[in-house]
Protein backbone atom coordinates (compact mmCIF):
# COMPACT_ATOMS: atom_id res chain seq x y z
CA UNK A 1 0.00 0.00 0.00
CA UNK A 2 1.46 3.28 -1.12
CA UNK A 3 1.42 6.39 1.42
CA UNK A 4 -1.43 8.27 -0.38
CA UNK A 5 -3.51 5.18 -0.10
CA UNK A 6 -2.48 4.68 3.40
CA UNK A 7 -3.77 8.39 4.12
CA UNK A 8 -6.99 8.29 2.03
CA UNK A 9 -7.74 4.59 4.36
CA UNK A 10 -7.19 6.30 7.58
CA UNK A 11 -10.47 6.25 9.41
CA UNK A 12 -9.72 7.74 12.81
CA UNK A 13 -12.25 7.55 15.52
CA UNK A 14 -14.79 10.25 15.73
CA UNK A 15 -14.03 10.99 19.51
CA UNK A 16 -10.03 10.92 19.00
CA UNK A 17 -11.04 13.42 16.25
CA UNK A 18 -13.01 15.98 19.02
CA UNK A 19 -10.59 15.35 21.49
CA UNK A 20 -8.11 17.24 19.25
CA UNK A 21 -10.32 20.20 19.36
CA UNK A 22 -9.25 23.04 21.67
CA UNK A 23 -13.22 24.02 21.97
CA UNK A 24 -15.80 22.19 24.26
CA UNK A 25 -17.75 19.69 22.29
CA UNK A 26 -20.72 18.00 23.19
CA UNK A 27 -22.91 15.67 20.86
CA UNK A 28 -26.63 15.82 21.87
CA UNK A 29 -29.64 13.80 20.90
CA UNK A 30 -33.37 15.33 20.07
CA UNK A 31 -33.56 15.90 23.79
CA UNK A 32 -30.86 17.84 24.60
CA UNK A 33 -29.42 14.56 26.52
CA UNK A 34 -25.46 14.06 26.17
CA UNK A 35 -24.07 10.91 23.90
CA UNK A 36 -20.77 12.38 24.17
CA UNK A 37 -18.14 15.11 24.58
CA UNK A 38 -14.74 15.49 24.15
CA UNK A 39 -11.89 15.57 26.54
CA UNK A 40 -11.77 19.59 26.53
CA UNK A 41 -15.33 19.50 28.04
CA UNK A 42 -15.15 16.94 30.27
CA UNK A 43 -11.88 19.09 31.78
CA UNK A 44 -14.14 21.93 31.25
CA UNK A 45 -17.67 20.39 33.70
CA UNK A 46 -15.74 18.20 35.53
CA UNK A 47 -17.87 15.31 34.44
CA UNK A 48 -17.00 12.39 31.83
CA UNK A 49 -18.62 11.44 28.99
CA UNK A 50 -19.44 8.32 30.12
CA UNK A 51 -21.22 9.26 33.14
CA UNK A 52 -23.06 12.11 31.50
CA UNK A 53 -24.56 10.06 28.74
CA UNK A 54 -28.06 10.41 28.62
CA UNK A 55 -28.26 13.82 30.95
CA UNK A 56 -29.98 16.85 29.74
CA UNK A 57 -26.68 19.12 28.61
CA UNK A 58 -28.18 22.06 31.16
CA UNK A 59 -27.35 20.19 33.77
CA UNK A 60 -23.91 18.93 32.63
CA UNK A 61 -22.59 21.89 31.56
CA UNK A 62 -24.51 24.34 33.96
CA UNK A 63 -25.06 26.98 31.30
CA UNK A 64 -26.86 30.25 31.55
CA UNK A 65 -29.71 29.27 29.37
CA UNK A 66 -31.49 26.27 31.97
CA UNK A 67 -34.72 25.69 30.52
CA UNK A 68 -34.52 28.69 27.63
CA UNK A 69 -33.33 25.94 25.11
CA UNK A 70 -35.51 27.31 22.13
CA UNK A 71 -32.49 28.09 20.39
CA UNK A 72 -31.02 24.44 20.08
CA UNK A 73 -34.32 22.98 19.54
CA UNK A 74 -35.01 25.66 16.91
CA UNK A 75 -31.68 24.45 14.96
CA UNK A 76 -32.85 21.11 15.02
CA UNK A 77 -36.37 22.02 13.90
CA UNK A 78 -35.00 24.50 10.84
CA UNK A 79 -32.16 22.38 10.40
CA UNK A 80 -29.90 24.90 10.31
CA UNK A 81 -26.54 25.72 12.29
CA UNK A 82 -27.42 29.00 14.70
CA UNK A 83 -24.93 30.58 17.24
CA UNK A 84 -26.09 32.17 20.44
CA UNK A 85 -23.99 33.36 23.74
CA UNK A 86 -24.43 32.86 27.16
CA UNK A 87 -21.68 31.62 30.46
CA UNK A 88 -21.43 28.09 31.61
CA UNK A 89 -20.25 27.22 35.70
CA UNK A 90 -17.13 25.15 35.27
CA UNK A 91 -15.33 22.85 37.60
CA UNK A 92 -13.16 25.56 39.48
CA UNK A 93 -16.64 27.77 40.00
CA UNK A 94 -15.67 30.21 37.41
CA UNK A 95 -18.16 31.75 34.96
CA UNK A 96 -17.08 31.45 31.72
CA UNK A 97 -18.21 33.36 28.60
CA UNK A 98 -19.07 31.10 26.46
CA UNK A 99 -20.38 31.12 22.60
CA UNK A 100 -22.37 28.18 22.07
CA UNK A 101 -22.93 26.73 18.35
CA UNK A 102 -25.69 24.28 17.88
CA UNK A 103 -25.17 22.53 14.56
CA UNK A 104 -27.74 19.82 13.42
CA UNK A 105 -26.84 16.21 12.06
CA UNK A 106 -28.56 13.40 10.93
CA UNK A 107 -27.34 9.77 11.33
CA UNK A 108 -26.46 8.15 8.09
CA UNK A 109 -28.97 5.50 7.50
CA UNK A 110 -30.74 5.92 10.60
CA UNK A 111 -32.06 9.14 10.32
CA UNK A 112 -31.94 10.06 13.64
CA UNK A 113 -31.49 13.89 14.31
CA UNK A 114 -28.83 14.71 16.76
CA UNK A 115 -26.90 18.11 17.69
CA UNK A 116 -23.63 18.70 17.92
CA UNK A 117 -22.49 21.72 20.59
CA UNK A 118 -19.66 23.51 20.12
CA UNK A 119 -18.37 25.99 23.24
CA UNK A 120 -16.27 28.88 22.48
CA UNK A 121 -14.64 30.40 25.38
CA UNK A 122 -15.10 34.10 24.35
CA UNK A 123 -14.04 35.80 27.44
CA UNK A 124 -11.19 37.47 25.59
CA UNK A 125 -14.20 38.70 22.93
CA UNK A 126 -16.13 40.12 25.21
CA UNK A 127 -13.10 42.27 26.87
CA UNK A 128 -12.73 43.80 23.28
CA UNK A 129 -16.26 43.73 22.90
CA UNK A 130 -16.34 45.91 26.26
CA UNK A 131 -13.81 48.29 24.79
CA UNK A 132 -15.69 48.30 21.35
CA UNK A 133 -18.85 49.31 23.48
CA UNK A 134 -17.18 52.38 25.16
CA UNK A 135 -16.39 53.78 21.74
CA UNK A 136 -14.65 52.34 18.83
CA UNK A 137 -17.28 49.87 16.87
CA UNK A 138 -20.58 50.97 18.74
CA UNK A 139 -23.32 49.64 16.58
CA UNK A 140 -21.53 47.66 14.28
CA UNK A 141 -22.26 44.06 14.59
CA UNK A 142 -20.63 40.81 12.81
CA UNK A 143 -19.17 37.57 13.25
CA UNK A 144 -18.27 36.61 10.04
CA UNK A 145 -14.75 36.66 9.11
CA UNK A 146 -15.20 39.67 6.68
CA UNK A 147 -16.28 41.75 9.13
CA UNK A 148 -13.76 40.43 11.60
CA UNK A 149 -11.37 41.70 9.22
CA UNK A 150 -12.55 44.88 9.27
CA UNK A 151 -12.73 44.98 13.52
CA UNK A 152 -9.26 43.92 13.57
CA UNK A 153 -8.29 46.73 10.76
CA UNK A 154 -10.38 49.16 12.89
CA UNK A 155 -6.95 50.27 15.27
CA UNK A 156 -5.34 50.87 12.48
CA UNK A 157 -7.20 52.73 10.67
CA UNK A 158 -7.68 55.08 13.89
CA UNK A 159 -3.79 55.16 14.99
CA UNK A 160 -2.60 57.36 11.72
CA UNK A 161 -4.20 60.50 10.15
CA UNK A 162 -4.56 59.43 6.55
CA UNK A 163 -7.20 59.70 4.38
CA UNK A 164 -9.57 56.35 4.26
CA UNK A 165 -11.91 55.54 2.06
CA UNK A 166 -14.80 53.29 2.62
CA UNK A 167 -16.55 51.25 -0.16
CA UNK A 168 -19.72 49.17 0.03
CA UNK A 169 -23.08 48.88 -1.07
CA UNK A 170 -26.07 50.85 -0.09
CA UNK A 171 -26.99 50.21 3.38
CA UNK A 172 -23.47 48.64 4.51
CA UNK A 173 -22.53 51.14 7.72
CA UNK A 174 -19.85 53.04 5.91
CA UNK A 175 -21.17 55.79 8.06
CA UNK A 176 -20.82 53.89 10.95
CA UNK A 177 -17.05 52.95 9.81
CA UNK A 178 -16.07 56.24 9.57
CA UNK A 179 -17.81 57.23 13.14
CA UNK A 180 -15.92 54.31 14.87
CA UNK A 181 -12.59 55.21 12.81
CA UNK A 182 -13.16 58.74 14.38
CA UNK A 183 -14.27 57.56 17.99
CA UNK A 184 -10.85 55.43 18.31
CA UNK A 185 -8.90 57.87 16.97
CA UNK A 186 -7.01 60.34 19.01
CA UNK A 187 -9.41 63.55 17.70
CA UNK A 188 -12.60 61.66 18.56
CA UNK A 189 -12.55 64.59 21.84
CA UNK A 190 -12.94 67.02 18.62
CA UNK A 191 -15.91 67.23 16.03
CA UNK A 192 -17.16 64.31 13.32
CA UNK A 193 -19.28 66.10 10.89
CA UNK A 194 -20.53 64.49 8.14
CA UNK A 195 -21.73 65.87 4.61
CA UNK A 196 -23.56 63.71 2.11
CA UNK A 197 -22.14 65.24 -1.20
CA UNK A 198 -25.21 63.58 -2.98
CA UNK A 199 -27.64 65.51 -1.24
CA UNK A 200 -26.52 69.26 -2.33
CA UNK A 201 -26.47 71.24 -5.77
CA UNK A 202 -23.13 72.05 -6.22
CA UNK A 203 -23.14 76.03 -5.16
CA UNK A 204 -24.55 75.07 -1.65
CA UNK A 205 -22.51 72.07 -1.38
CA UNK A 206 -19.29 74.39 -1.86
CA UNK A 207 -20.78 76.63 0.79
CA UNK A 208 -21.42 74.10 3.06
CA UNK A 209 -18.00 72.65 2.94
CA UNK A 210 -16.06 75.29 2.78
CA UNK A 211 -18.34 78.22 4.06
CA UNK A 212 -19.08 81.90 2.52
CA UNK A 213 -18.70 85.34 3.45
CA UNK A 214 -21.47 87.83 3.55
CA UNK A 215 -22.49 88.92 -0.08
CA UNK A 216 -20.47 86.03 -1.38
CA UNK A 217 -23.81 85.45 -3.35
CA UNK A 218 -27.71 86.13 -3.49
CA UNK A 219 -28.64 85.41 -0.10
CA UNK A 220 -25.55 85.10 1.81
CA UNK A 221 -26.72 87.57 4.60
CA UNK A 222 -24.08 86.78 7.04
CA UNK A 223 -20.52 84.89 7.03
CA UNK A 224 -21.25 81.15 7.76
CA UNK A 225 -18.30 78.97 8.87
CA UNK A 226 -17.99 75.57 6.50
CA UNK A 227 -18.41 72.18 7.12
CA UNK A 228 -14.62 72.14 7.38
CA UNK A 229 -14.25 74.69 9.89
CA UNK A 230 -16.52 73.26 12.30
CA UNK A 231 -14.90 70.07 12.22
CA UNK A 232 -11.75 72.13 13.09
CA UNK A 233 -9.63 68.98 15.03
CA UNK A 234 -12.03 65.89 14.48
CA UNK A 235 -12.59 64.08 11.29
CA UNK A 236 -15.09 65.07 8.45
CA UNK A 237 -16.64 62.19 7.09
CA UNK A 238 -17.99 62.87 3.28
CA UNK A 239 -20.51 60.18 2.30
CA UNK A 240 -21.24 59.65 -1.52
CA UNK A 241 -17.86 61.35 -2.62
CA UNK A 242 -18.62 60.02 -6.54
CA UNK A 243 -21.51 62.54 -6.10
CA UNK A 244 -18.75 65.28 -5.54
CA UNK A 245 -18.84 68.23 -8.79
CA UNK A 246 -15.47 67.51 -10.60
CA UNK A 247 -15.27 71.49 -9.61
CA UNK A 248 -15.74 71.14 -6.09
CA UNK A 249 -13.14 68.00 -6.28
CA UNK A 250 -10.48 70.43 -7.63
CA UNK A 251 -11.02 72.77 -4.24
CA UNK A 252 -10.92 69.37 -1.95
CA UNK A 253 -7.79 67.97 -3.80
CA UNK A 254 -5.99 71.60 -2.41
CA UNK A 255 -7.55 71.29 0.81
CA UNK A 256 -6.01 67.87 1.21
CA UNK A 257 -2.74 69.38 -0.27
CA UNK A 258 -2.40 72.98 1.61
CA UNK A 259 -4.68 72.04 4.61
CA UNK A 260 -6.62 75.85 3.81
CA UNK A 261 -8.82 77.36 1.16
CA UNK A 262 -10.38 80.42 0.47
CA UNK A 263 -14.10 80.36 1.93
CA UNK A 264 -16.99 81.73 -1.02
CA UNK A 265 -16.65 85.48 -1.10
CA UNK A 266 -13.22 85.47 0.93
CA UNK A 267 -9.81 86.85 0.35
CA UNK A 268 -8.28 85.47 3.23
CA UNK A 269 -7.27 81.75 3.10
CA UNK A 270 -8.29 79.58 6.48
CA UNK A 271 -6.38 77.11 8.00
CA UNK A 272 -7.70 73.74 8.74
CA UNK A 273 -6.87 70.70 10.59
CA UNK A 274 -9.30 68.06 9.80
CA UNK A 275 -8.98 64.23 8.99
CA UNK A 276 -11.07 63.13 6.11
CA UNK A 277 -12.84 59.89 5.36
CA UNK A 278 -14.79 59.39 2.49
CA UNK A 279 -17.46 57.03 1.25
CA UNK A 280 -18.59 55.71 -1.45
CA UNK A 281 -21.07 52.99 -3.18
CA UNK A 282 -19.99 53.64 -6.33
CA UNK A 283 -16.96 52.34 -8.39
CA UNK A 284 -14.40 55.15 -8.26
CA UNK A 285 -11.87 54.01 -10.28
CA UNK A 286 -14.93 53.60 -13.20
CA UNK A 287 -15.74 56.84 -12.56
CA UNK A 288 -12.25 58.04 -13.06
CA UNK A 289 -12.04 56.06 -16.35
CA UNK A 290 -15.26 57.93 -17.36
CA UNK A 291 -13.94 61.16 -17.03
CA UNK A 292 -16.35 61.87 -14.04
CA UNK A 293 -14.11 61.99 -11.28
CA UNK A 294 -10.28 63.10 -11.04
CA UNK A 295 -7.74 60.44 -11.07
CA UNK A 296 -5.34 62.84 -8.82
CA UNK A 297 -8.28 63.19 -5.88
CA UNK A 298 -8.72 59.37 -6.28
CA UNK A 299 -5.50 58.28 -5.51
CA UNK A 300 -4.95 61.24 -2.49
CA UNK A 301 -8.63 59.32 -1.41
CA UNK A 302 -7.70 56.01 -1.68
CA UNK A 303 -4.47 55.80 0.92
CA UNK A 304 -6.21 53.41 3.17
CA UNK A 305 -9.45 51.64 1.57
CA UNK A 306 -11.96 49.53 3.46
CA UNK A 307 -14.48 48.04 1.60
CA UNK A 308 -17.25 46.63 3.44
CA UNK A 309 -19.10 43.38 2.25
CA UNK A 310 -22.60 43.04 1.16
CA UNK A 311 -24.61 41.31 3.70
CA UNK A 312 -25.04 38.55 1.22
CA UNK A 313 -21.07 37.59 1.87
CA UNK A 314 -21.34 37.39 5.35
CA UNK A 315 -21.55 34.07 5.95
CA UNK A 316 -23.74 33.91 9.77
CA UNK A 317 -24.12 37.70 10.31
CA UNK A 318 -27.96 37.21 9.33
CA UNK A 319 -28.87 35.76 12.03
CA UNK A 320 -27.03 37.69 14.65
CA UNK A 321 -28.52 40.82 13.47
CA UNK A 322 -31.75 39.64 13.43
CA UNK A 323 -31.97 38.28 16.85
CA UNK A 324 -29.88 42.36 17.71
CA UNK A 325 -32.63 44.40 15.69
CA UNK A 326 -35.42 41.97 17.05
CA UNK A 327 -34.47 42.38 21.26
CA UNK A 328 -33.64 45.99 20.44
CA UNK A 329 -37.19 46.93 18.49
CA UNK A 330 -39.37 44.63 20.53
CA UNK A 331 -37.63 46.61 23.85
CA UNK A 332 -38.39 50.16 22.01
CA UNK A 333 -41.69 49.46 20.70
CA UNK A 334 -42.51 47.20 24.06
CA UNK A 335 -43.86 44.40 22.05
CA UNK A 336 -43.68 40.62 23.72
CA UNK A 337 -42.02 39.51 20.43
CA UNK A 338 -39.40 36.79 20.85
CA UNK A 339 -38.47 34.78 17.34
CA UNK A 340 -39.18 33.98 14.33
CA UNK A 341 -40.87 30.90 13.24
CA UNK A 342 -38.02 28.49 11.45
CA UNK A 343 -40.08 29.55 8.14
CA UNK A 344 -39.33 32.78 8.43
CA UNK A 345 -35.93 32.89 9.43
CA UNK A 346 -35.42 30.30 6.39
CA UNK A 347 -37.02 32.84 4.67
CA UNK A 348 -34.55 35.38 5.85
CA UNK A 349 -31.47 33.65 5.31
CA UNK A 350 -32.62 32.73 1.48
CA UNK A 351 -33.35 36.71 0.58
CA UNK A 352 -30.74 38.56 -1.00
CA UNK A 353 -31.02 42.21 0.61
CA UNK A 354 -30.43 44.35 -2.05
CA UNK A 355 -30.23 47.27 0.30
CA UNK A 356 -27.99 45.45 3.55
CA UNK A 357 -28.01 45.90 7.00
CA UNK A 358 -30.98 49.07 6.69
CA UNK A 359 -33.18 46.89 5.01
CA UNK A 360 -33.17 43.90 7.23
CA UNK A 361 -33.24 46.55 9.99
CA UNK A 362 -36.25 47.62 8.49
CA UNK A 363 -38.35 44.10 8.07
CA UNK A 364 -37.20 42.85 11.21
CA UNK A 365 -38.84 46.50 12.39
CA UNK A 366 -41.96 45.99 10.18
CA UNK A 367 -42.22 42.65 11.61
CA UNK A 368 -41.97 43.81 15.06
CA UNK A 369 -44.47 46.50 14.54
CA UNK A 370 -47.45 43.70 12.72
CA UNK A 371 -46.65 40.28 14.62
CA UNK A 372 -48.72 40.56 17.51
CA UNK A 373 -48.14 37.70 19.71
CA UNK A 374 -44.36 36.18 20.40
CA UNK A 375 -43.10 34.56 16.99
CA UNK A 376 -42.86 36.28 13.83
CA UNK A 377 -44.37 34.19 11.33
CA UNK A 378 -43.63 34.47 7.40
CA UNK A 379 -46.88 36.57 7.05
CA UNK A 380 -45.56 39.40 9.72
CA UNK A 381 -42.41 39.84 7.01
CA UNK A 382 -42.93 42.60 4.16
CA UNK A 383 -44.63 40.97 1.12
CA UNK A 384 -41.98 42.33 -1.01
CA UNK A 385 -39.53 39.48 0.63
CA UNK A 386 -41.79 36.86 -0.37
CA UNK A 387 -42.15 38.19 -3.56
CA UNK A 388 -38.75 38.43 -3.95
CA UNK A 389 -37.99 35.10 -2.60
CA UNK A 390 -40.25 33.60 -5.56
CA UNK A 391 -37.69 34.97 -7.72
CA UNK A 392 -33.89 34.47 -7.25
CA UNK A 393 -33.03 33.48 -4.61
CA UNK A 394 -29.43 33.50 -2.95
CA UNK A 395 -27.53 30.44 -4.52
CA UNK A 396 -25.31 29.59 -1.67
CA UNK A 397 -28.53 29.37 1.06
CA UNK A 398 -30.62 27.56 -1.69
CA UNK A 399 -28.22 24.23 -1.03
CA UNK A 400 -28.54 25.20 2.85
CA UNK A 401 -31.98 25.20 2.44
CA UNK A 402 -32.39 22.21 0.37
CA UNK A 403 -30.24 20.78 3.09
CA UNK A 404 -32.55 21.78 5.89
CA UNK A 405 -35.65 20.71 4.20
CA UNK A 406 -34.34 17.95 4.33
CA UNK A 407 -33.23 17.40 7.75
CA UNK A 408 -36.75 18.42 9.19
CA UNK A 409 -38.50 16.44 6.73
CA UNK A 410 -41.25 14.93 8.75
CA UNK A 411 -39.71 16.49 11.60
CA UNK A 412 -41.21 19.70 13.05
CA UNK A 413 -42.17 21.53 9.18
CA UNK A 414 -43.09 18.53 7.58
CA UNK A 415 -44.99 20.89 5.06
CA UNK A 416 -42.23 22.72 3.91
CA UNK A 417 -41.08 21.47 0.56
CA UNK A 418 -37.17 21.25 -0.45
CA UNK A 419 -37.08 24.61 -2.51
CA UNK A 420 -38.34 26.12 0.88
CA UNK A 421 -36.63 29.48 -0.25
CA UNK A 422 -39.65 29.99 -2.69
CA UNK A 423 -42.64 31.56 -0.90
CA UNK A 424 -44.74 30.82 -4.05
CA UNK A 425 -43.53 27.31 -4.26
CA UNK A 426 -44.71 26.93 -0.56
CA UNK A 427 -47.73 28.13 -0.64
CA UNK A 428 -48.82 26.68 -4.30
CA UNK A 429 -47.80 22.97 -2.60
CA UNK A 430 -49.60 23.79 1.01
CA UNK A 431 -52.33 24.24 -1.81
CA UNK A 432 -51.70 21.04 -3.51
CA UNK A 433 -51.26 19.13 -0.05
CA UNK A 434 -54.77 20.62 1.53
CA UNK A 435 -56.66 19.73 -1.74
CA UNK A 436 -55.16 16.04 -1.93
CA UNK A 437 -55.82 15.76 1.93
CA UNK A 438 -59.51 16.87 1.79
CA UNK A 439 -60.36 14.59 -1.59
CA UNK A 440 -60.38 17.67 -3.82
CA UNK A 441 -63.13 19.51 -1.54
CA UNK A 442 -62.19 23.37 -2.16
CA UNK A 443 -64.43 24.30 1.26
CA UNK A 444 -62.37 21.61 3.30
CA UNK A 445 -59.02 22.79 2.07
CA UNK A 446 -59.68 26.12 2.39
CA UNK A 447 -60.66 25.25 6.21
CA UNK A 448 -57.79 23.06 6.27
CA UNK A 449 -55.49 26.43 5.35
CA UNK A 450 -57.79 28.56 7.68
CA UNK A 451 -58.33 30.92 4.25
CA UNK A 452 -61.58 31.78 3.34
CA UNK A 453 -63.13 30.17 0.04
CA UNK A 454 -62.38 33.57 -1.31
CA UNK A 455 -58.93 33.17 -1.15
CA UNK A 456 -58.21 29.99 -2.12
CA UNK A 457 -59.98 30.48 -5.34
CA UNK A 458 -57.63 33.35 -5.67
CA UNK A 459 -54.19 31.71 -4.73
CA UNK A 460 -55.17 29.07 -6.90
CA UNK A 461 -55.87 31.48 -9.72
CA UNK A 462 -52.58 33.02 -9.23
CA UNK A 463 -50.82 29.80 -9.38
CA UNK A 464 -52.42 28.37 -12.01
CA UNK A 465 -54.17 25.47 -10.27
CA UNK A 466 -57.46 26.00 -11.18
CA UNK B 1 -30.08 20.31 61.26
CA UNK B 2 -31.61 21.89 57.82
CA UNK B 3 -30.55 20.93 54.71
CA UNK B 4 -31.50 23.22 51.53
CA UNK B 5 -31.43 22.06 48.15
CA UNK B 6 -31.75 24.04 44.79
CA UNK B 7 -34.42 22.96 43.12
CA UNK B 8 -35.46 22.74 39.31
CA UNK B 9 -38.89 20.16 38.94
CA UNK B 10 -37.82 17.67 41.23
CA UNK B 11 -34.45 17.66 40.64
CA UNK B 12 -31.18 20.06 41.97
CA UNK B 13 -31.28 23.36 39.84
CA UNK B 14 -28.10 23.24 37.60
CA UNK B 15 -27.46 26.62 38.40
CA UNK B 16 -27.27 28.30 42.04
CA UNK B 17 -27.44 31.85 40.46
CA UNK B 18 -30.39 30.19 38.15
CA UNK B 19 -32.68 28.95 40.89
CA UNK B 20 -35.70 30.05 41.74
CA UNK B 21 -36.93 27.46 43.80
CA UNK B 22 -35.54 25.44 46.95
CA UNK B 23 -36.28 22.43 49.28
CA UNK B 24 -35.75 23.12 52.86
CA UNK B 25 -35.86 19.55 55.00
CA UNK B 26 -35.11 19.27 58.85
CA UNK B 27 -33.31 16.99 60.14
CA UNK B 28 -34.20 15.77 63.52
CA UNK B 29 -32.34 12.30 64.79
CA UNK B 30 -30.73 11.09 61.35
CA UNK B 31 -34.46 11.34 59.98
CA UNK B 32 -36.78 14.24 57.85
CA UNK B 33 -38.58 15.40 60.41
CA UNK B 34 -42.29 16.24 59.30
CA UNK B 35 -42.51 17.24 55.26
CA UNK B 36 -40.17 19.29 53.40
CA UNK B 37 -40.94 23.13 52.47
CA UNK B 38 -40.22 24.10 49.49
CA UNK B 39 -40.17 27.94 49.12
CA UNK B 40 -40.63 29.51 45.70
CA UNK B 41 -38.24 32.65 44.87
CA UNK B 42 -39.18 36.03 43.79
CA UNK B 43 -36.66 35.41 41.15
CA UNK B 44 -33.24 34.01 40.38
CA UNK B 45 -30.29 35.47 42.26
CA UNK B 46 -27.19 34.51 44.20
CA UNK B 47 -27.31 36.77 46.54
CA UNK B 48 -30.96 36.71 47.41
CA UNK B 49 -30.40 32.46 47.73
CA UNK B 50 -27.64 33.50 50.37
CA UNK B 51 -29.63 36.10 52.58
CA UNK B 52 -32.52 32.83 52.36
CA UNK B 53 -30.11 30.11 52.84
CA UNK B 54 -28.55 32.01 56.30
CA UNK B 55 -31.76 33.28 57.24
CA UNK B 56 -33.28 29.68 57.12
CA UNK B 57 -30.28 29.03 59.67
CA UNK B 58 -29.64 26.31 57.12
CA UNK B 59 -26.20 23.79 57.57
CA UNK B 60 -25.95 22.07 54.76
CA UNK B 61 -26.44 23.02 50.91
CA UNK B 62 -26.74 20.75 47.85
CA UNK B 63 -26.87 22.79 44.39
CA UNK B 64 -25.18 22.64 41.12
CA UNK B 65 -23.13 24.78 39.67
CA UNK B 66 -22.17 27.98 41.88
CA UNK B 67 -19.49 30.69 41.75
CA UNK B 68 -16.70 30.45 43.89
CA UNK B 69 -17.57 33.72 45.56
CA UNK B 70 -20.88 32.42 46.93
CA UNK B 71 -19.44 29.54 47.52
CA UNK B 72 -16.30 31.02 49.83
CA UNK B 73 -19.49 33.06 51.55
CA UNK B 74 -21.42 30.28 52.21
CA UNK B 75 -18.55 28.24 53.71
CA UNK B 76 -17.64 31.47 55.90
CA UNK B 77 -20.79 31.60 57.20
CA UNK B 78 -20.53 27.74 58.96
CA UNK B 79 -22.37 26.67 55.79
CA UNK B 80 -21.08 23.40 54.19
CA UNK B 81 -21.58 23.40 50.63
CA UNK B 82 -22.20 20.25 48.07
CA UNK B 83 -22.13 21.47 44.79
CA UNK B 84 -22.43 20.48 40.80
CA UNK B 85 -24.51 17.52 42.23
CA UNK B 86 -26.83 16.10 39.11
CA UNK B 87 -29.75 14.04 40.20
CA UNK B 88 -33.25 14.19 41.94
CA UNK B 89 -33.58 16.17 44.81
CA UNK B 90 -34.90 13.59 47.31
CA UNK B 91 -32.24 11.17 46.68
CA UNK B 92 -29.66 13.72 47.16
CA UNK B 93 -30.89 14.21 50.67
CA UNK B 94 -30.71 11.11 51.42
CA UNK B 95 -27.50 10.31 50.82
CA UNK B 96 -26.48 13.28 52.13
CA UNK B 97 -28.29 11.96 55.82
CA UNK B 98 -25.87 9.15 55.44
CA UNK B 99 -22.84 11.29 54.74
CA UNK B 100 -22.57 9.89 51.34
CA UNK B 101 -23.14 12.68 48.90
CA UNK B 102 -19.98 13.83 47.52
CA UNK B 103 -19.32 17.70 45.15
CA UNK B 104 -20.03 16.86 41.42
CA UNK B 105 -22.11 13.50 42.24
CA UNK B 106 -23.92 12.12 39.14
CA UNK B 107 -27.43 10.32 40.91
CA UNK B 108 -29.36 9.41 37.92
CA UNK B 109 -29.99 6.06 37.74
CA UNK B 110 -29.23 3.33 34.87
CA UNK B 111 -32.75 3.16 34.10
CA UNK B 112 -33.19 6.97 34.17
CA UNK B 113 -30.41 7.25 31.47
CA UNK B 114 -31.79 4.05 28.89
CA UNK B 115 -33.90 6.47 26.92
CA UNK B 116 -30.36 7.45 24.82
CA UNK B 117 -30.10 7.34 21.29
Amino acid sequence: MTETEETNTFRPDLIDILNGVPHGIALVDQDLRIIMMNRFLEALTGYSGEESRGISCDYVLHSSFGRNDQVFRQALEAGVSCSIEGDILGLNRKKIPMRFTATPVVEPGQGRQALVLVLEDITVFQEIDRKKEAGPAKGLLGHSPKMQEIFELLPVLAHTDSSVLITGETGTGKDLLAEAVHQASKRSKYPFIKVNCGALPESLLESELFGHMRGAFTGAHADKHGMFQLAQGGTIFLTEIGDLPLPLQVKLLTVLDDREFFPLGSQKKVRVDVRLITGTHRDLKQLVQEGKFREDLFFRLNVLRVHLPALRERDGDVRLLIDHFLQMFAASFSKGVKRLSAQALRLLNSYRYPGNVRELRNIIEYGVNICRGEVIEVEHLPPYVLADAGKAPRAKDVSVSRESGEKTAGVAVPEIPDNASSWSAIEKKQILTALMQTGGSRTGAAKKLGWGRTTLWRKMKEYELG
Amino acid sequence: MKILVTLQSNDIAPRFDLATEVLIAKIVRGKISGEPRTVLLPGPGSDELCSLIIREEASLVICGGIEESHFQYLVWKKIEVIDRVIGPAAQAIALAMAKQLRSGAILRSETERSGVS
